[in-house]
Order: structure tokens, then C-alpha cells, then sequence
């Protein structure tokens, strides 16, 4: 039987009936067509499919879209604000923290919760924090240094 | 990766979770942070065909201290326990455990009720229980019941808990920062190879020792325990206690580690906890 849900996306309301076991990954990319929100392994690990529900990190294909009725959700699509990019945006586009940029929704979706968390975080916090987000390109250090100057550029 | 298809139903309280058990019986599964159950449904491992929400009943979602007592709902989850102040304070291994386990996604979503109910045998939080004697009230059609750990993880995916039946909090005693978890993780996942909670006594000269992901269930080293019993956990001491922490056990074999390498690894991480523990103090 389908559900009807009611998810804000970036701050759109999205109104829809869905089978119980859409996976909010997607919800994402097919309902509200924001395909910004990549799906790698399926499997819960890659953490390609990050997003924030209600302010929290979560693989959305560890989700069903019925489970986030009533939420607010973030995707990579809502990070930057008048068209200015978010400061992990501006992170990864001036460190070079990607190649294909298969992972860098996800990576960057994770960096912001970090950064919610922890204002100054070192680089061993990072690499921690980044634990759930796999990159086959950079080899990461680049992706460290992205984080690290959005930290910087947000305490600025 | 598509699950079977489903019903789903979200229960705004326990009463009406229990009711919603109670009608549709063997079909129904109880869903609350969703990442062991939906990745068995992806794999159609689980073939549920009600899916009950429990996600959002608020009283099973707190940590609470009354005397010396501790109080956790069953939903509070893997990062609400990492970061709780209350707990850094009250019962730092549980806060250490917390931060161990998988990444920081999986923490934002993942329960500590929803871990021990499925009773991984490589998941983190049996051998933590197992190491407080903590207690697990469960609520069913009749009423609540209380089962201690020792009881609670009955064997590979088994819990106590019964179908019809959801576990409620989990009781854990106030306990002193003379605690440590240390792991042998599976890299890819973070899941325990060998995991091992130590809690020492120093003022008893006692010690707790419980091991996770070497057998089919978290046990308690018994073995370990007896041989520190009024003894003073000294390096030596602690080295020689740690050689029996995988006597009468019989270990898991997989790809990620042979029966002889998991019995090694809990000896050397039983010693590796009991002098992280000691050295706290
Ligand atoms: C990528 C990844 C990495 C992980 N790494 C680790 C790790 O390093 N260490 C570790 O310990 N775990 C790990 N996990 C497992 C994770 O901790 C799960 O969150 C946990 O095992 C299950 O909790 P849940 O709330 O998600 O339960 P769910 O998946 O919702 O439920 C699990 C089972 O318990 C039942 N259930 C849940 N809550 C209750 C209740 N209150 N009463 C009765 N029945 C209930 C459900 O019906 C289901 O059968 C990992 C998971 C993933 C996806
Ligand atoms: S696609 Fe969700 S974790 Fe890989
Ligand atoms: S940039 Fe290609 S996977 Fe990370």
C-alpha cells in the first residue's frame, strides 16, 4: 500500500505517494529529480548517497523515503546559498578534493555535518569523520586539505 | 537492491507497537534505525511483510540517571551515546564503545536497542553489556520482563527477545573511567574480528571481561576473570590472565580470520583492554 509523504527538500516541500520501500536515495533522484545525490555501492558502505535528515548525516540508501515523512532533508544541491558556494564547496573547488566526482556529494554532505560539529577540527578528526565516504580517484589527502580550508573559511 | 514489497506502519507508542506485533504475527518486523534490517531487506534476506516503525516513539529515546542506575532507551542512538555528557561522566565505555562502531552515518542512524536485539555476533555492543552486567527490559502482550546480559545474547542472530516482544531500556550500573574497549576491526565496515570490554575493579581487585566477534556470541572470559580475581592487576599479571581469554571457546572461522587467528586476537586484545583499563585509574 503506498504512503503519502510530506519531505522538505532544500527547503521545497515535496509532497508524494510512495511505495513503503522507496529508498529515500531515490526519492531523491527520481521524485524530486535532484540527481546530485549519487548512488555507488548500495550496500550502506561507499557513503556516496549522504545527505542530512533533519541536520543529520545518513546513507539514504540505507532509508526509505517513508522513514523521512515529516523531515528536512539536505542535499549537495542545497549548499550553496544566491548562488554563492558553501564554504565546503569552495573547500574542495580550490583544494582540488576531487577527479571524477563520484564521491563528492557525499564526501562534502559528511564534511558539513563535521563542520556542525566541530568548528576546528585537526586532521585526524577529519580522516575520522570521513571513516563512512570512500574516493576511488584522490588517494583523500586533497579531500582533507578541502575540509580543512572550509574550517578555516568558516571561523574566518 | 530493491526489498521485497511491504507494508509500513510507524507506531507512535510502545502500546500501539505491541498491538500492531501481537496482529500481525511471524509477517511483521519491528524497524528502529534500520541498518541491519534494511540491508538484510536489500538482499531479500528479510522478507518482512509489515514493517513496524518504532523510530519515533519518544520514551524509548533517553539516557537517564537515578542513583546509581542508568536507564538507556532502546532507541537512543550509536552518536546520541558517543556524544552524551551524561554518560561521558557516568559510564565512559559506553560513550568509547559508541565512537567505534561503523562510521559517523551509520551512528546518526544505528540504535543500541535495535544492535543488541539483532545480536550480531561481530557487533560492538554485546561485549559492553556483557562487561556491566547490564540488564534489558523487554515489554510484551503480559507485561515487562527483565533478563540479565548473561542471558540476553542467546546465540548467532538470537536474542532474548521474543517474537511479540520489544525490548524497552537497557540498564547499565554508574561505572568508574577504569573501563576500555578495544577492537580488532573488519576495515571495511568497522564490525569486530575481536572485540574486548575490560572493567576493573581496582578497590575489589576484580575484573569484567567480555570478548565479541571471536564466537558465535559475545561471552564473558571467565577464565581471564578468576585468574585477577584478588589479585593486582599488574602488567604480568594482566598477561597471564589474558592467555585464557578464549579457553573453551569455539571460535568463528570466515574470510576475515581462521578459528586460530580469532582466539589469538582475543588473548592479545583481552590484554591489550584489561592494561587500557588499568592505566586509567
Ligand atoms: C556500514 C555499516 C557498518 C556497521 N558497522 C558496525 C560496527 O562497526 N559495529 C557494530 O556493532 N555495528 C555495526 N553496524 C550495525 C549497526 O550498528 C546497526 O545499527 C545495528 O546493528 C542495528 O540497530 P538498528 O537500530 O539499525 O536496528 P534495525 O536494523 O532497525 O533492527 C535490527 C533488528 O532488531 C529488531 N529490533 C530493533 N529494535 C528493536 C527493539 N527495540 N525491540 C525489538 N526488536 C527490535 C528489528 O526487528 C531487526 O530484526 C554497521 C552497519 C552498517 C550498515
Ligand atoms: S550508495 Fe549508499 S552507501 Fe554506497
Ligand atoms: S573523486 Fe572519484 S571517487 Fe572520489
Amino acid at each position: 500500500m503506498n504512503i503519502s509523504v510530506k519531505i522538505s527538500v532544500n527547503g521545497v516541500l515535496h509532497e508524494a505517494e510512495v511505495e513503503p520501500r522507496l529508498l529515500l536515495a531515490h526519492f531523491l533522484r527520481e521524485t524530486c529529480g535532484l540527481t546530485g545525490t549519487h548512488v555507488g555501492c548500495e550496500t550502506s558502505v561507499c557513503g556516496a548517497c549522504t545527505v542530512l535528515v533533519d541536520g543529520q548525516a545518513v546513507k539514504s540508501c540505507t532509508m526509505f523515503a517513508v522513514q523521512a515523512d515529516g523531515t528536512e532533508v539536505t542535499t549537495v544541491e542545497g549548499l550553496a546559498s544566491n548562488g554563492e558556494m558553501h564554504p565546503v564547496q569552495e573547500g574542495f573547488w580550490e583544494c582540488h578534493g576531487l577527479q571524477c566526482g563520484y564521491c563528492t556529494p557525499g564526501m562534502m554532505m559528511t564534511a558539513v555535518q563535521l563542520l556542525e560539529r566541530n568548528e576546528a577540527p585537526s586532521r585526524d578528526d577529519i580522516r575520522h569523520a570521513l571513516d563512512g565516504n570512500l574516493c576511488r580517484c584522490t588517494g583523500y589527502t586533497h579531500i582533507i586539505d578541502a575540509v580543512e580550508y572550509a574550517a578555516k573559511k568558516g571561523r574566518a | 537492491m530493491i526489498p521485497a514489497a511491504f507494508d509500513y506502519v510507524r507506531a507512535s507508542s510502545l502500546n500501539e507497537a505491541l498491538d500492531l506485533l501481537a496482529k500481525h504475527g511471524d509477517d511483521a518486523k519491528i524497524l528502529a534505525g534500520g541498518h541491519s534490517l534494511i540491508p538484510a531487506m536489500k538482499l531479500r534476506l528479510s522478507q518482512p511483510k509489515v514493517v513496524i516503525d518504532i523510530s519515533r516513539i519518544a520514551d524509548l529515546h533517553s539516557v537517564n540517571q537515578q542513583n546509581g542506575k542508568i536507564a538507556i532507551g532502546a532507541l537512543t542512538t550509536h552518536y546520541e551515546i558517543e556524544s552524551s555528557d551524561l554518560l561521558k561522566r557516568a559510564c565512559p565505555l559506553l560513550p568509547e564503545v559508541a565512537g567505534s562502531i561503523g562510521d559517523v552515518q551509520v551512528r546518526n542512524k544505528g540504535t543500541v536497542g535495535g544492535s543488541c536485539v539483532h545480536a550480531d555476533p561481530a557487533g560492538d555492543w554485546p561485549a559492553a553489556m556483557l562487561a556491566l552486567d547490564a540488564e534489558f527490559e523487554i515489554a510484551g502482550p503480559n507485561g515487562s520482563r527483565t533478563v540479565a546480559a548473561n542471558d540476553f545474547f542467546v546465540d548467532i542472530l538470537t536474542s532474548a527477545v521474543e517474537p511479540g516482544e520489544i525490548l524497552k531500556f537497557i540498564h547499565v550500573p554508574a561505572t568508574a573511567n577504569t573501563a576500555a574497549y578495544v577492537k580488532f576491526a573488519q576495515k571495511a565496515s568497522g564490525f569486530a574480528i575481536a572485540g574486548v570490554a575490560a572493567v576493573v575493579d581496582k578497590t575489589k581487585k576484580e575484573v569484567a571481561v567480555a570478548v565479541t566477534g571471536v564466537a558465535a556470541k559475545a561471552y564473558r572470559a571467565s577464565g581471564t576473570e578468576s585468574s585477577l580475581r584478588g589479585v593486582e592487576p599488574t602488567a604480568d599479571s594482566i598477561a597471564t590472565a589474558a592467555e585464557k581469554a578464549a579457553d573453551g571457546i569455539d571460535p568463528l572461522s570466515d574470510i576475515h580470520a581462521s578459528a586460530d587467528f580469532r582466539a589469538h586476537l582475543a588473548r592479545v586484545q583481552a590484554k591489550r583492554a584489561l592494561w587500557a583499563a588499568v592505566s586509567r585509574g
